[in-house]
């Protein structure tokens, strides 16, 4: 994206054809590169994914519309849930790391740059894989082109005989896919973190950023490998004649859920502890301060990251699980709230006495702070077991994991897009349109979210195409609609800003928020070998104690 | 800690981290093990499920000497690797090869062992769960061996032209902790189908 990125001198790279240019970007394995490769190709499928939910949400703005057919909303919201998890929220996280662990932890680049380039391409040819459905997986029936055995793909709707044609392939094979791409860059940021840390820079000097990504790698490697092994006996069962979940044969449905679900929970933290990698860079640069409380922060990602692999079977209560297990799911997904508010406490510690600057990236990781909790408290609801009997499968839930992943995860996104924006292409964003963008869409979010959980409560189900009048659902769905409007304008500027910026953006200069982690002591954009001579750090904060000679942080840690 | 040790000047300054090789390794071992787990689960779950024959115990018989056949594989890959770090070649050579020829006997093994399942006793991965689930599980193990065979080929391949130095020594470290999973998954295998299966 950059022009000196090649660190060539410019004449020449202007004069070089846009073939070999393309070349470059195509074959490259340098990890800058490709995390702007991830970056770029999930914000594509986030334009899809946000068409898919825009049309959704226009189908159901009132009773008995019949804007789209009852298949064609099937395929909508299978391939919206599966866009947005895989093609857009874990490539872009993935972007990130791989741009930024390198530089702040003072390495030249990734642990393993082929496997690297590797994992980006299958990611990439997974996405383009389900998106390949709509023209190839017509099959011999004409039955469905898109998928549409909804994201967690329930058996046995995914047998050869209720799921015609080739739509579920394309899913199964999609996932698969990416699913080998996630693997391999999980190996490949746990070897980086590990192995690839400059002189001086301890697991316990490292930053937040770089630990929540270790802690994310690893889940990555726990979580995603199950799903591998549920999809490859999904395709032995439509492809071999296998039973695995062939109730005809003695085969169980439920324990695909099991295993869906094995993945399906610990994904979450996939997605949100990078999400709060964001937040605990970008606080304390806005707020003046020193992260309040890094061992704990660590302490509690891990637990975290531990007590995930044992909620799963909270997405089961309505399936009609043994006391017990309703018991043991119940307590262990309570007990995920603990390490989870210690981290919010943190953050608002670090805020607290803090000289705050409500710059764009601030904006959006204080918006996060409040809907976080939210969206964990709605969590805990549902939580417990007996009322989750109620709103299992209503727009209650739905309400609660989108809160979960805009009004969190999106919102530090942002946050980071902001933040990093102006290390990874040189240029300032316009700080104007950056407000316009945190506006429209938090005024979005809560119109569509915050009166979503009424129709549930009401009864309303999810996946519903449409409903009749009367039931005192139509005002909420209405409104909910409006919002997605105020939404897709925010992310229209958002993306008119990064593109405006880019090109007709102040040069930003190598530190433009005088933070304090090593990738801000490089050029913006930062030459391909990263730095010049390999730093040496003595502290968690390198650039305060190079400002700051008489007053480092290394007389205090 | 400290103010004055880490005043010492940067020359001074021990810096040592874990080769990333063995970390690379070790986190895709982990990674392949919970997909095993995956597979040893849905095997154990339906153990006994079956609505119609065969079943395990009318068909499946121990493969023991396959399987000592595997395991001594992980003692000859041990040596090989001691041999090179001493800088022996050509004891490596001998030890690599005697280790690929267990390897492909143990896959000589299940070929015969499913051979015989299909053509006489016309058990099929789509005959019923205990085909489905035993075919799938010792597959999966089988295509790992496949991969680890077709990795250590690769490396003999350089012993022949004469390519592998001692140097290599830490690279061929990293592969026989490959080849040392694929054994172990083996044991836990054998015991999930032959032992608690039948």
């Amino acid at each position: 994206m950059s022009t000196d990125a090649l660190a060539l001198p410019r004449m020449e790279l202007a004069s070089r054809p846009v073939v070999s240019r393309l070349h470059d970007w195509v074959t490259t394995v340098d990890h800058k590169r490709l995390g702007i490769l991830y970056i770029l190709y999930a914000l594509v499928f986030l334009v899809i994914g946000g068409i898919e939910a825009t049309v959704i949400r226009i189908q159901l703005i009132r009773p008995h519309n019949d804007f789209v057919s009852p298949q064609v909303f099937n395929r909508l919201f299978t391939m919206h849930g599966t866009t947005m998890i895989f093609f857009v929220v874990m490539p872009v996280l993935f972007g990130f790391a791989n741009y930024l662990i390198p530089l702040m932890i003072g390495a030249r680049d990734m642990a393993f740059p082929r496997l690297n380039a590797f994992s980006f391409w299958m990611t990439a040819f997974g996405g383009l894989l389900l998106y390949f459905s709509l023209v190839g997986a017509n099959g011999l029936y004409g039955a469905g082109n898109a998928p549409d055995v909804g994201w967690f793909a329930y058996a046995p709707l995914t047998s050869r005989t209720f799921s015609v044609g080739h739509s579920t392939d394309f899913w199964t094979l999609a996932l698969l896919v990416s699913g080998f791409g996630s693997i391999g860059t999980a190996v490949n940021i746990i070897a980086t973190v590990l192995c690839m840390r400059c002189p001086g820079m301890t697991l316990a000097k490292m930053p937040l950023f770089a630990w929540l990504n270790l802690v994310m790698a690893g889940l990555v490697i726990l979580a995603v490998s199950p799903l591998t092994a549920a999809q490859i006996m999904l395709l032995v069962d439509r492809y071999l004649g296998g039973h695995f979940f062939d109730t005809q044969a003695g085969g169980s449905a439920v324990i695909w859920m099991h295993f869906f679900w094995v993945f399906g929970h610990p994904e979450v933290y996939v997605l949100v502890i990078p999400a709060f990698a964001f937040a605990s860079e970008i606080i304390p640069v806005f707020s003046r301060k020193p992260i309040f409380g890094y061992p704990v922060m660590v302490g509690a990602t891990i637990a975290i990251g531990f007590i995930s692999m044992s909620v799963w079977a909270h997405h089961m209560f309505t399936v009609g699980m043994s006391s017990a297990a309703n018991n043991f799911f119940v307590i262990s997904t309570m007990a995920i709230a603990v390490p989870t508010g210690i981290k919010i406490f943190n953050w608002l510690a670090t805020m607290w006495g803090g000289k705050i600057e409500f710059k764009t990236p601030m904006l959006f990781c204080i918006a996060f702070l409040f809907q976080f909790l939210i969206a964990g408290l709605t969590g805990i609801m549902q939580g417990a077991a007996p009322f989750d009997w109620h709103l299992g499968n209503s727009y209650f839930v739905v309400a609660h994991f989108h809160y979960v992943i805009v009004g969190g995860i999106l919102f530090c996104l942002f946050g980071a897009f902001y933040y990093w924006f102006p290390k990874m292409s040189g240029k300032m964003y316009n700080e104007t349109l950056g407000r316009v963008h945190f506006w429209l869409f938090i005024i979005g979010f809560h119109l569509t979210f915050d009166f979503m959980h009424i129709p549930g409560l009401l009864g309303m189900p999810r996946r519903i195409y449409t409903y009749e009048p009367g039931r005192g659902w139509d005002t909420w769905n209405f409104i909910v609609t409006i919002g997605v409007f105020f939404q897709a304008a925010g992310i229209l500027v958002f993306l008119g800003n990064l593109l405006w910026s880019y090109f007709r953006g102040k040069a930003a200069g190598s530190d433009p928020w005088d933070a304090w982690t090593l990738e801000w002591s490089t050029n913006s954009p930062p030459p391909v070998y990263n730095f010049a001579s390999i730093p040496v750090v003595k502290s968690r904060r390198p650039l305060w104690d190079l400002k700051h000679p008489a007053d480092p942080d290394w007389k205090y840690e | 800690m400290t103010t004055t040790s880490l005043m010492l000047p940067q020359t001074e300054l021990e810096w040592r981290l874990p080769s990333r090789g063995r970390v690379g390794m070790y986190a895709l071992i982990a990674a392949e093990s919970a997909i095993f787990t995956i597979f040893v689960v849905a095997y154990l779950f339906y153990v006994g499920k079956s609505l119609a024959g065969p079943m395990p115990r009318d068909v499946l018989a121990p493969p023991f000497f396959y399987t000592v056949c595997l395991l001594s594989s992980s003692l000859t890959i041990h040596f090989a690797g001691k041999a090179l770090r001493r800088g022996k070649v050509r004891s490596f050579g001998a030890w690599w090869l005697l280790t690929i020829t267990l390897g492909a006997l143990f896959l000589f093994g299940t070929a015969s062992e499913w051979h015989r399942l299909i053509y006489r006793d016309g058990l099929t991965i789509g005959t019923n769960l205990f085909g489905t689930t035993y075919y799938s599980l010792v597959g999966l193990h089988g295509f790992h061996v496949v991969v680890g065979l077709a990795c250590l080929a690769t490396v003999m391949a350089f012993t022949l032209f004469g390519a592998l130095k001692q140097e290599h020594a830490e690279r061929v470290d990293v592969l026989s902790l490959y080849w040392h999973f694929v054994d172990t998954v083996w044991i836990v295998v054998f015991t999930v189908v032959y032992v608690i299966g039948r």
